[in-house]
């Protein structure tokens, strides 16, 4: 048996990337992808797929690398996982199929994630991974799919393949929902991205974007004027919440959605050679621990922030973020200010952030989430010194839709709600991803999307 | 779609531009805005939606000069060229009803905005008062199809170049101490302008709305860029918005928010730069 240690990741240096956009993790070669394939056991009850949200079969696909056979890896990866390019990236498979692996148990894991990435990158640049055209298959009906995140995409893909006329309602001006506005390029580089959205549409799928569906066309009018047979909703968790503490409309405090979009959608990092500016103070705050929050703290120094904070009221070990970017954020000079809650933020005479008063917290008790819930220690205020603040406390639904389809059935914080295979409360429409589950993850969206293409073909089937 | 299909320029700076939008004219209404994205490289930025043709497919903005972007919109697009990206209608439309007599307030560019506004409610049987006003006489848009749409138009200018000389405020607050009655006021301008509306209406608790123009980045409900504070909670202007009960709009707030990138676009103000809508 081969050695307990995992092939390490090439990364760019800590000091050189935190100015740059490219991506910080640079892929195995073959002769490493090859080396890490061959420390996997192939087990005969692979627990790694049961980690795995869509079961990807993980021992058949690492199988396949130590064969050299990487257009059989890329088919394997692809029958259940519609973008392994983007889930070997960004998929929290520390929680998920790696925690599993049983090298685990006196080991390391199997790098199942980098091998994923290493397949689906190999795949793209030697044109593995083709989709056949179906211009020649008779399209059946029209179906609706509304917005253009990963469970979107997944959903569209897999009916297009069905042979369904599908056409993409997104509100945004580019496909991709938070892969292209949320997740920054150098985690999660764009053209990875616009590669997926591209193979989609060579299935024939259509991808409208400036629609609004709510206010362009309600989803009643899709179905009842527009002839769509069924239609898919995953609009994605994209509201974001504040904390409501004093100080909050200052000038200089963004949600993370706002300052990511700016930056990412509308790569205000170019300003002014394009037109939309974003404000980077000299010290910020960034508030809350998830992907979120590390995403906005390492665009902030990325982008010239001096100093960047991340303020999080509980510890270390209930940070929601993935442990290898907390890592990389670490590596690249963020400071971590845990068990600290903001309670005000303070501003100057011209209204601009000048600084924010925060209190020390102490953990107590376990709540019902079995988290210990963190507790105030009085009289332990103090301002940091910040002139940048960037709220990443969570998302919620957007209200959109259940404003404007009062039939459709929501539950009290405004989620969809959905079955397992995504069925809603009205006939024909389905929905998935964050907007039935709340903010969860990429694979599990994707994952909710082919669900539902099963569950939208057996419906129209039936019809 | 998205083609330019008409451009005239109203006033110095300010230009009424009708646009080829078949899936935003089908279905807005009074109150709406879109969001546009010239070109690649432009911001996206809210115009709201000045007129519109259903069976044409058409709608008209009027674009005032304050920045880049509308400088780029306004000098260098012309009839035949198209707009990247359209996308709407978006915002809450306006509260219709017939509450009675209703006053329409519109200044400077305010005024196009209001006009659909004003003609929904004469068709549903108010009385319209349409007050609008401008700093000078050449500054003044769209009186002629505010006048078809009114039972009564008064027009001020600052300088009194035309119409009566002062503010919007002056003959709305003639009207209210003289004890006429006025059930619902509107109105759409510079913050400023909407914000002395405001205090004007309220000794008399007549029921007032402003339409609230904060920066915004998708208009869709997703960065909460364009938070205003209304009756001590926070709204998103795009999607709760944009008309608020004006008399719980705090009103110095979102003029500070307007300056947020002041500096970054050493901005020339919405009125030319030196009247009152910046600087209280
Ligand atoms: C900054 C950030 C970092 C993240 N990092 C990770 C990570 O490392 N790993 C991970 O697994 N997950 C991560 N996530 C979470 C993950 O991105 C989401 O769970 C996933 O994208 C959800 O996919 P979705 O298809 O449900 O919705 P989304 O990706 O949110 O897409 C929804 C789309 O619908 C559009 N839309 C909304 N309303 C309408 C409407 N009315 N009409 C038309 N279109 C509409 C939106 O514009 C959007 O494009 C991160 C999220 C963020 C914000
Ligand atoms: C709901 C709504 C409806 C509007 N309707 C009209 C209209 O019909 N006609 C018209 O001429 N103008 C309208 N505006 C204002 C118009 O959007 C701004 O003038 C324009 O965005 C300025 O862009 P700029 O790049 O030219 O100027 P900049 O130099 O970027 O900014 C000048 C000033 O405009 C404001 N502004 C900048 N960016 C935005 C933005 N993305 N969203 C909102 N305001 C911004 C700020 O106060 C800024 O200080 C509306 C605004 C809103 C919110
Ligand atoms: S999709 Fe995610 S969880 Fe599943 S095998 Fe790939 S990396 Fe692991
Ligand atoms: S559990 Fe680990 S060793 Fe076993 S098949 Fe899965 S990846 Fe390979
Ligand atoms: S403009 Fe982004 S939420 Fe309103």
């Amino acid at each position: 048996m081969r050695g307990g240690m995992r092939n390490k990741m090439p990364e760019q240096p800590a000091n050189i990337r935190n100015h740059n956009f490219q991506e910080v993790a640079l892929g195995y070669d073959e002769k490493t992808a090859i080396d890490e394939a061959q420390r996997c056991l192939n087990c005969l009850k692979p627990r790694c797929v049961q980690g795995c949200p869509v079961n990807v079969s993980i021992p058949n696909f690492i199988h396949e690398i130590t064969e050299q056979n990487f257009g059989a890896a890329i088919r394997v990866l692809k029958d259940k996982n519609s973008f392994p390019a983007i889930c070997g990236r960004v998929c929290p498979q520390e929680n998920q199929c790696e925690k599993n692996c049983i090298l685990g148990i006196k080991g390391e894991p199997v790098a199942i994630g980098r091998l994923e990435r290493f397949v689906a990158d190999y795949a793209r640049q030697n044109e593995l991974d083709q989709m056949p055209t179906t211009e020649t298959i008779a399209k059946k009906q029209k179906v609706a799919i509304v917005g253009s995140g990963p469970s979107s995409l997944s959903c569209a893909g897999d009916l297009a393949k069905l042979g369904y006329d599908v056409t993409i309602f997104e509100a945004l001006h580019a496909p991709g929902g938070v892969l292209m506005y949320g997740i920054p390029q150098f985690r999660l580089p764009k053209e990875i991205v616009q590669h997926e959205i591209d193979q989609i549409k060579t299935l024939g799928v259509k991808i409208m974007p400036d629609v609004v569906i709510g206010r362009t066309f309600t989803i009643d009018e899709l179905m009842q004027e527009e002839g769509f047979a069924a239609v898919y909703v995953a609009t994605g968790a994209g509201l974001p919440h504040f904390m409501n503490i004093p100080g909050e409309n200052l000038n200089g405090v963004y949600s993370a959605n706002e300052f990511l979009t700016r930056v990412n959608l509308m790569k205000a990092y170019e300003f002014p050679k394009v037109a939309t500016p974003v404000y980077i103070g000299k010290k910020a705050a960034i508030v809350g621990a998830g992907n979120v929050a590390m995403d906005a703290a390492r665009t902030a120094k990325r982008l010239g922030a001096e100093t960047v904070y991340v303020v999080y009221r509980r510890s270390e070990e209930e940070m929601p973020a993935r442990k290898e970017e907390i890592g990389h954020a670490r590596e690249e000079g963020i400071e971590f200010r845990l068990l600290n809650n903001p309670l005000e933020i303070l501003g100057d005479e011209n209204s601009w952030v000048k600084g924010m008063k925060c209190i020390k917290m102490e953990l107590g008790e376990p709540d019902a989430s079995g988290r210990r819930s963190p507790v105030a220690i009085a009289g332990s205020e103090y301002i940091l010194d910040v002139d940048m603040v960037v709220m990443s406390i969570g998302q919620g639904p957007n209200p959109l839709i259940k404003m404007t389809t009062p039939h459709l059935e929501t539950n009290k914080r405004g989620n969809i709600v959905a079955d397992a295979v995504g069925q809603t409360s009205m006939p024909g429409v389905f929905a998935g991803g964050d907007i039935v589950t709340g903010a969860a993850t990429v694979i599990s969206a994707m994952g909710a999307g082919k669900k539902a293409a099963v569950a939208i073909d057996a419906y129209l089937k039936e019809k | 779609m998205n083609k330019i299909l008409m451009k005239k320029e109203l006033s110095p700076q300010v230009f009424e531009i009708m646009v080829e939008a078949p899936l935003v004219a089908h279905k807005c209404k009074p109150g709406q805005f879109i969001m546009i994205r010239v070109d690649e490289s432009s911001e996206r930025i809210p115009l709201t939606i000045g007129d519109f043709d259903r069976e044409a497919g058409t709608i008209t903005l009027v674009v005032q000069e304050v920045g880049n972007t509308t400088r780029h919109f306004c000098q260098d697009f012309n009839v035949g060229d198209t707009i990247l990206d359209v996308v709407g209608p978006l915002g809450t439309p306006s509260e219709m009803s017939k509450f009675g007599t209703v006053v329409c307030v519109g200044g400077g560019i305010g005024v196009a905005p209001i006009y659909p506004i004003a003609r929904a409610y004469k068709a549903l049987g108010n009385k319209i008062i349409s007050i609008i006003g401008a700093r000078s006489k050449d500054l003044l848009t769209w009186a002629d199809k505010m006048a078809e749409v009114s039972d009564k138009l008064i027009i001020t200018t600052d300088d009194g170049t035309a119409g009566h000389k002062g503010f919007v405020t002056d003959p709305l607050k003639a009207m209210l101490e003289k004890g006429d009655k006025i059930d619902y006021v509107i109105a759409i301008g510079p913050v400023i302008m909407m914000k002395n509306v405001a205090s004007t209406t309220l000794p008399f608790h007549v029921h007032t709305v402003a339409s609230l123009n904060s920066i915004m980045v998708d208009g869709t409900g997703m960065c909460g860029g364009c938070r205003v504070f209304v009756g001590k909670e926070n709204k998103f202007a795009c999607v709760d918005g944009p008309e608020f009960d004006a008399h719980k709009v705090d009103f110095a707030n979102l003029m500070q928010r307007q300056k947020m990138y002041k500096n970054q676009e050493s901005v020339e103000y919405g009125c030319g730069g030196h009247c009152q809508c910046v600087e209280e």
